[in-house]
């Protein structure tokens, strides 16, 4: 018995959901990070289950090509990270504000 | 052997670059005889390239080098190369042999000034401009010629440059003559924009509907008389500015400020002509355009007379000629005008012989009379310098149009053709003749005729210490000390070195000769007429019966003697103010009508554009933009918190709105 595919839709749009909420609620730079990650994987779920459900191997392509851009923007995003990090400790998202108008 | 042509450009080229990189260390004779050897050479060459091309059948007398493609851009070819047909080889054969000879009395004559190499320089830099001015292929590579000399001019008015008077004078002409060189960019653009093409023989056999050279095979085609009358009155503007007539002839007169052999060369003989080889260069577009033939016609006799008049009350023996030379070249645009371009060219080269040789002949009086300028002050120099004079009265019966003479059949042929053209302009015509008559046989009489009036302006001649050596307060033209041995300070005024007296005695013979090269009045000694013969398919050919051009010619001899009769009468004594009233002396005011139209209405109207148009409505404008901007700027800066939650928010509304919009939108 297979769960049918539209169950996999929601689960992904839940799990953007929750991280798109806490992109915007939370503070830690590093859990805000985490968040943009389940969103991604959120996204890549979809693209699987679209994939199963029209028979079409383009999803399972775009997935990886997500893969590697999320890996190589958690080098860039951990890096200014850690940067920050080093500059002043336990910063939250609102600290690093010097760049406005 | 047409390649010659190349020799012929480049060695004025290397003469300059020579005299450029060595002249001041190569020294006072040795800088001079570089550039001599050099404009010599080129004669050669242009010799050798003339033999070469009458090897060839008349009308397969054509040749196109090329040397490098400097316009490649797509729709726009412009390749720099030489155009070697009958009419630039006529140009060059004149041109480079006036030069040569002109080169070596400088050698003579620039002698011991401190600025002799710099001369040479500048001489062949033009001569090298002048003949990329005839031989280029092209209107752009014409153009780049003719701002050449332009150049050189500038620089040779102002070859001394520490006096004021010089200095303005090279100003004053070269401003003038941009005035006309935005007249032939801006047709330059028209021939670009209606033919697609700047090459000679592109453009002018697409006129002419393919040329019998094979060479000018273009789509027949005409032109529409609109576009030709815009293109070719441009052109004359341009014309009017090199060559020096109304209402652009007011730089030439003050062009004498130059050295003697400058306003012998470049201000008589060869650039000033560059306007009547333009026309000569676009005869098949001015077939498409009779206004602008009328035009050309009109301001050429405008000009002769106006300058002939003119020329009936100057001291100043450099002056004198100036305007001589403004009404000469009035006749060939006359010639042009009437549709006759082999005459006009033919007077061109008679001409450049007699003027450039009167020039020369002037000079030698100038040295002698110790840089005096003032033909009331000179007088009996014929027993003093029985050459010079001589040689100058061949020139003098050249250009009155006596009958032997080079200067007889070219003023001759010019008029017939007037004839067969108007009949008013050809009355212009033979009453200027007699004026030429006048004026230059009132120069002979007063500087080599009638009493030494020099011995008695001696003593404050000596008596001005400016003579020996200063440049800002000598009369004339601030010679430092001519070069020749012994000096009318002492001794009497005499003929000059070998340098200078040879190329007068080289020009008097061209100017006694000079007409043999297009007899047409007997039968087949017309070479001239028959080597241009295939470059003007569209010439008016001159229809006038032998009978009437026997009448015509007794009429304008007839004109001539009787002024060249009263001039000799009258002023071999000095004195005849009532014969030269103050509106002549000062050449008609036109020089103040233009000062007070420049300095008047002209100055009002630009500070009007500067201070009110450009700084309040231009700048405004632009200012205008700047301050929008920021004012925009500053409005919008409380977008950018800083914060990143706040751009997140932004972020989600708008992608809230797009998503929104896509839905409703592919709903409805």
């Amino acid at each position: 018995m297979s769960v049918p595919g539209d169950w996999y839709l929601v689960l992904a749009a839940v799990l953007f959901g929750i991280g798109a909420a806490g992109l915007v609620v939370r503070r830690n730079i590093l859990v805000m990070y985490m968040c943009i990650e389940l969103m991604l994987n959120a996204v890549n779920l979809t693209f699987v289950t679209f994939s199963r459900m029209l028979d079409d191997l383009g999803g399972q392509d775009a997935v990886f090509f997500v893969l590697v851009v999320a890996a190589a923007e958690v080098v860039v995003g951990l890096g200014i990270i850690v940067a920050i990090y080093r500059r002043r400790a336990g910063a939250t998202a609102d600290d690093v504000n010097s760049l406005k108008g | 052997m047409v390649n010659a042509a190349y020799v012929v450009v480049a060695l004025p080229l290397l003469g300059f670059a020579v005299n450029l990189a060595f002249g001041r260390r190569l020294g006072e004779p040795l800088a001079g005889w570089v550039g001599t050897a050099a404009a010599t050479g080129s004669f050669v060459a242009t010799l050798v390239t003339w033999v070469a091309m009458l090897g060839k059948p008349a009308n397969m007398r054509v040749a196109d080098l090329g040397i490098y493609n400097w316009v490649p851009v797509a729709g726009l070819h412009v390749s720099l190369g030489l155009l070697v047909d009958p009419l630039s080889l006529t140009m060059l054969l004149f041109v480079t042999g006036v030069s040569s000879v002109i080169h070596l009395y400088s050698v003579g004559y620039m002698h011991r000034d401190p600025g002799f190499d710099r001369f040479f320089i500048y001489l062949n830099l033009f001569l090298f401009s002048m003949v990329v001015l005839v031989l280029a292929d092209n209107f752009l590579f014409s153009f780049v010629g003719w701002e050449g000399v332009g150049f050189c001019s500038y620089g040779l008015i102002g070859f001394w440059f520490q006096r004021e008077v010089a200095a303005v004078a090279a100003k004053k002409a070269f401003i003038t003559n941009r005035i006309g060189d935005v007249g032939f960019l801006v047709a330059i653009l028209f021939i670009f924009f209606h033919f697609g093409s700047l090459n000679y023989s592109r453009v002018l056999g697409t006129l002419v509907g393919g040329h019998p050279t094979g060479l000018m095979a273009g789509a027949p085609g005409a032109i529409a008389t609109s576009t030709a009358t815009a293109i070719t009155m441009l052109l004359f503007l341009g014309a009017v500015g090199k060559s020096a007539q109304i209402p652009l002839y007011i730089w030439l007169p003050d062009a004498m400020e130059g050295p003697t052999p400058i306003s012998a060369l470049i201000h008589a003989a060869t650039m000033v002509t560059a306007g009547v080889y333009l026309m000569a260069r676009i005869a098949p577009m001015l077939h498409y355009a009779p206004d602008t033939s009328w035009m050309i016609a009109s301001v050429g006799a405008g000009s002769a007379f106006l300058a002939a008049t003119i020329a009936c009350a100057q001291d100043d023996i450099k002056k004198c000629l100036a305007y001589s030379t403004i009404s000469q070249l009035g006749y060939m645009f006359m010639a042009e005008g009437a549709g006759d371009y082999t005459d006009g060219l033919f007077h061109m080269l008679t001409h450049a012989f007699f003027k450039a040789l009167l020039f020369l002949a002037a000079g030698a009086v100038i040295h002698a009379m110790a840089d005096r300028q003032d033909m009331k002050q000179m007088g009996g120099l014929a027993r003093y310098m029985p050459l010079t004079a001589v040689t100058f009265i061949c020139a003098w019966l050249a250009i009155s149009g006596i009958v032997p003479f080079a200067g007889f059949w070219s003023k001759d042929a010019i008029l017939d053709g007037v004839w067969q053209f108007n009949k008013v302009l050809w009355g212009i015509g033979a009453f200027t003749a007699g004026l030429t008559a006048y004026y230059m046989s009132r120069q002979v009489a007063l500087v080599f005729l009638g009493r030494a009036r020099w011995q008695e302006a001696r003593p404050s001649l000596a008596a001005e210490p400016a003579l020996s050596g200063g440049h800002e307060e000598g009369p004339g033209e601030g010679h430092p000390e001519p070069g020749l041995p012994a000096h009318p300070h002492g001794g009497e005024p005499h003929d000059a070195t070998w340098t200078m007296s040879l190329p007068l005695v080289l020009l008097a013979i061209a100017s006694v000769l000079g007409g043999g090269i297009n007899f047409d009045a007997f039968g087949h000694f017309d070479f001239l007429s028959r080597f241009l013969a295939p470059i003007f398919p569209t010439a008016t050919p001159v229809t006038v019966s032998t009978a009437t051009k026997w009448a015509l010619s007794l009429v304008t001899l007839a004109a001539c003697l009787t002024g060249l009769a009263l001039g000799l009468r009258t002023w071999v004594t000095a004195e005849h103010p009532s014969l030269e009233p103050a509106f002549l002396q000062r050449a008609w005011f036109y020089d103040e009508a233009v000062a007070a139209t420049a300095s008047g209405p002209l100055r009002s109207g630009a500070s009007a554009l500067a201070f009110v148009v450009d700084s309040r409505w231009v700048d405004g404008a632009v200012n205008g933009v700047a301050a929008a901007l920021r004012a925009s700027g500053r409005a919008l800066r409380w977008v950018q918190t800083g914060y990143l939650r706040s751009y997140l928010i932004g972020m989600s509304l708008g992608l809230i709105a797009v998503l929104a919009y896509l839905t409703f939108r592919v709903g409805s």
